[in-house]
């Protein structure tokens, strides 16, 4: 008689109930590495290549056929023109050729030395071109009764060109340039700076606004649903819309709120909010905290909730004053959620393109590395060098997620 | 500290205090609502405030001495040394509604901040309950200020011109005998710049997506929530830092890949895009709904002969449908207003969504009116929604809410 082992390894229900799991999550995985990791592999690579926005469209023959001379009548001698030139003017293009077909009732009467005509089908090959290149090519051709009864013109018939031209992208060209440029003068150091103070002024405000509003409903009155819900208004409508209604609001010449400053007597003259430093970045922030005091109010309102009314019955058993209660109670109690809110706010403030990108388009001292990398790509044409800041905004929140999955690890609920 | 805690030091501090938040609440209040100068003056409401306060702690609980208090305050205000000063073309209307309105707050609320405490010292319960009474009247009133004066502004600039707003900035009367004439702004925007077509193109697009997402998410929750596989841990902590992941990081790939592709500029290169950025906050949000599901239900229905897919459409998905509204409002949302990509993929006006359309209205030759007037399209049905559907967004986002 055997002994009684306990199974090893995974059995058959096991394997399955795994396979049908990935099998669940694989259109997730699938998507996701299409769309996330993928571009971030590509973001790496193109952060060493010398690539501007001119790049994207690789270099092509462009060519125009038109028919020079008349072609009337029997007889007659006009000349095809191929006029052709390279697209890029650095990109050379290599083993350029084209192929076309001539018309019935046209006879060549004298062919250029690069082409060859097979009955109507004409292929010339060109050679290697350089950047800028332009070449024209000159056929002349006798007309026949054929042609005049066809009507069939020879720029009717589209020739096709091909060439191989080095797209720039996949080439095995890399530099170390675009880190360098990056890097260079003091302009990069400013805007880590300019990052860090909104995000962590940004995250931190929110944070206390976000504490202070959740104390005053953290009470049942009659219009605290509604109260609730406006203060969520800032952080649920469209960003764009928002951001414009401040832009507005905040206007050195018909805005309303230095309208206000001034009759109020607080300023003489009116204050361009979003166009002098320093005032445009703590502006930014404001709106920072504005827009986001709603998400930190929420989380604490929902952990305050939770806590036990007993304790501060206890408490007030003992003769705690209310400020005692909120100090020795309170906040022990509403730690985790805060510090927990503070690291994700922080990585999404830093993270944060839209909101400074539509109040100041970055100038005035305001740009953040994510703002950056679109003024790299788009504004300075140079993909690479943007690519290259946002490889750097990749390294320090590979950082920032080090240091926040040793954390949260610690703390349960999240 | 101690020398605070004495009614008559404790009463005429808060006062002036209390009053000098009223008047600028007042003044503002009524600049944006008529249009006139009005203006707090510190040093009236710091007088009249502490008089109040010194007031409301000798005699607390008469009601004879708070309507009297009511009146003084409103007549010293009308006659133009109360804590709220009107410009000298103000209408007597306004000036005499704000004072009113200055003095009823000032009469009630004061006696309600200082309502236990005696004439006399006052122990830590009766000082800090005053004081947070004092600061839970702020917060309401900061909260509110901050939260719908950038709403107001948006939509009564949509209702008037921009000769009327560079004259006077503050002036947010709206003439109500245009009639409908006051929505031009609107009609403008909806004949002329397409608006229709852009409203539509985003809600096609946040229901698509809605739609993809959970068809996506839906079964990956569940295989995170309730299916034992090698993996689940680490896969369950990865999504969290897929959120992590800068949109504009990816968005740039995305731009290049879409140039070359020649999926820029097309609505299905938007919808491709839109629902992997939502998956991960889907999934999330559903996958902590499942766990707290009971996996008994489950079980007797594997035991009765289904399957493991029949299980999640039968079973799963009718039990967890306020999850899936939150998560489809919150979703929506997201989708609604996603500003980034649809700014850089899509540069054909047929084809842009209504923020695309907003950021187009941004340009000197456009005036104000209208960009706030798209700005009003793109909220109201976000507003609508949320205000419906309040207690499901409040649910999503809390769940989902670490997106930002």
């Amino acid at each position: 008689m055997t002994d009684a082992v306990p199974p090893k390894g995974t059995g058959p229900l096991a394997r399955r109930e795994a396979r049908l799991a990935w099998g669940l999550l694989s259109p997730t995985i699938i998507a996701v590495s299409l769309v996330v990791l993928l571009p971030l592999l590509a973001i790496f690579w193109i952060s060493f290549k010398p690539v501007s926005l001119a790049d994207l469209r690789p270099p092509e023959v462009v060519l125009r056929e038109d028919l020079r001379g008349d072609d009337k009548a029997v007889g007659d001698t006009p000349s095809i023109r191929y006029r052709l030139r390279n697209s890029s003017q650095e990109q050379p293009i290599r083993g350029v050729s084209f192929s076309d077909t001539l018309p019935d009732g046209l006879t060549v009467t004298e062919l250029d030395p690069r082409c060859t005509l097979d009955g109507t089908a004409l292929a010339c090959d060109l050679g290697d071109w350089e950047g800028g290149f332009r070449d024209t090519l000159m056929i002349p051709v006798t007309v026949d009764q054929t042609y005049l009864d066809n009507g069939i013109e020879p720029d009717q018939t589209d020739p096709v060109t091909a060439g191989r031209a080095v797209n720039v992208l996949t080439s095995g060209n890399f530099t170390f340039e675009n880190f360098a440029r990056i890097f260079d003068g003091d302009e990069f150091w400013g805007v880590l700076g300019v990052t860090l103070f909104y995000a962590v002024f940004g995250t931190v405000g929110a944070l206390l606004f976000g504490l202070f509003a959740a104390m005053l409903l953290n009470k049942s009155f009659r219009g605290q649903g509604i109260l609730r819900g406006l203060y969520l208004f800032p952080y649920v409508s469209p960003v764009i819309a928002v951001a414009f209604a401040w832009v507005l609001l905040f206007d050195p010449f018909s805005g309303s709120a230095n309208a206000l400053l001034i009759q109020m007597g607080v300023t003489t003259e009116a204050i361009n909010f979003f166009g002098q430093r320093p005032l445009a970045l703590i502006m930014v922030t404001v709106f920072e905290i504005w827009r986001y005091f709603p998400l930190s109010f929420l989380f604490i309102l929902a952990r305050m909730q939770s806590i036990d009314t007993d304790m501060y019955e206890a408490a007030d058993m003992d003769g705690a004053s209310p400020f005692q209660q909120f100090w020795y109670l309170s906040v022990p109690q509403l730690l985790g959620i805060l510090s927990v809110l503070f690291l994700l706010r922080f990585i999404w403030t830093f993270n944060k393109f839209d909101d400074i990108f539509l109040l100041t388009g970055g100038n005035a001292g305001t740009r953040t590395l994510t703002v950056n990398v679109y003024e790299q790509a788009f504004a300075v044409s140079n993909i690479g060098a943007g690519a290259a800041v946002a490889v750097v905004i990749f390294a320090c929140l590979l950082a920032f997620s080090i240091f926040f999955l040793k954390f949260i690890s610690q703390e349960e609920g999240l | 500290m101690n020398f605070l805690r004495h009614g008559y030091v404790t009463g005429p501090l808060l006062g002036a205090l209390w009053m000098f938040v009223l008047a600028t609440t007042v003044a503002v209040t009524m600049s944006f609502a008529s249009g006139d100068a009005f203006r707090p003056s510190i040093l009236f409401s710091l007088i009249w405030g502490a008089g109040l306060g010194a007031f409301a702690i000798t005699l607390p609980a008469l009601r004879a001495a708070q309507i009297g208090a009511g009146v003084v305050i409103a007549l010293v205000t009308y006659l133009g040394f109360g804590p709220v000063l009107s410009g000298a073309d103000a209408g007597t209307m306004p000036v005499l509604i704000g004072a009113l309105i200055l003095a009823g707050c000032a009469a009630v609320s004061l006696w309600v901040i200082l309502d236990d405490c005696p004439a006399g010292p006052l122990n830590r319960h009766e000082f800090e309950g005053a004081v947070i009474r004092f600061l839970t009247g702020f917060g309401y009133i900061f909260f509110t200020a901050i939260v719908v004066i950038p709403f107001y502004v948006m939509l009564m600039t949509s209702l008037k011109n921009q000769a009327e707003l560079i004259q006077n900035p503050l002036d947010f009367t709206i003439d109500l005998s245009q009639g409908w004439d006051l929505f031009r702004s609107y009609d403008e925007l909806f004949r002329q710049f397409n608006f229709g077509t852009y409203l539509l193109n985003s809600f096609f697009i946040s229901v698509l997506t809605v739609f993809i997402t959970l068809l996506f998410a839906v079964p990956g929750a569940y295989a995170v929530a309730r299916l034992r596989f090698s993996g689940r841990a680490a896969f369950s902590r990865s999504i969290l830092l897929i959120y992590m992941v800068p949109m504009i990081v990816l968005a740039l790939p995305i731009y290049i890949a879409f140039s070359m592709t020649g999926l820029r500029n097309s609505l299905s290169g938007i919808i491709m895009i839109y629902p992997v950025t939502t998956i991960p906050v889907a999934l999330y949000m559903l996958q902590g709904y499942f766990r707290g599901l009971p996996a008994e239900i489950e079980e007797a229905g594997l035991m009765d002969g289904l399957s493991r897919l029949k299980v999640i459409w039968k079973i799963t998905l009718p039990l967890s449908l306020p999850a899936m509204a939150s998560v489809s409002l919150y979703v929506f949302m997201i989708a609604w207003n996603e500003f980034l990509l649809a700014f850089m993929l899509l540069d054909d006006p047929s084809k842009f969504t209504l923020t695309r359309g907003i950021s187009s209205l941004n340009s000197s030759e456009i005036p104000r009116q209208h960009l706030m007037a798209g700005s009003v399209i793109a909220t109201v049905p976000i507003m609508v929604l949320f205000l419906g559907l309040e207690r499901f967004m409040t649910k999503g986002l809390t769940a989902g809410g670490v997106k930002g």
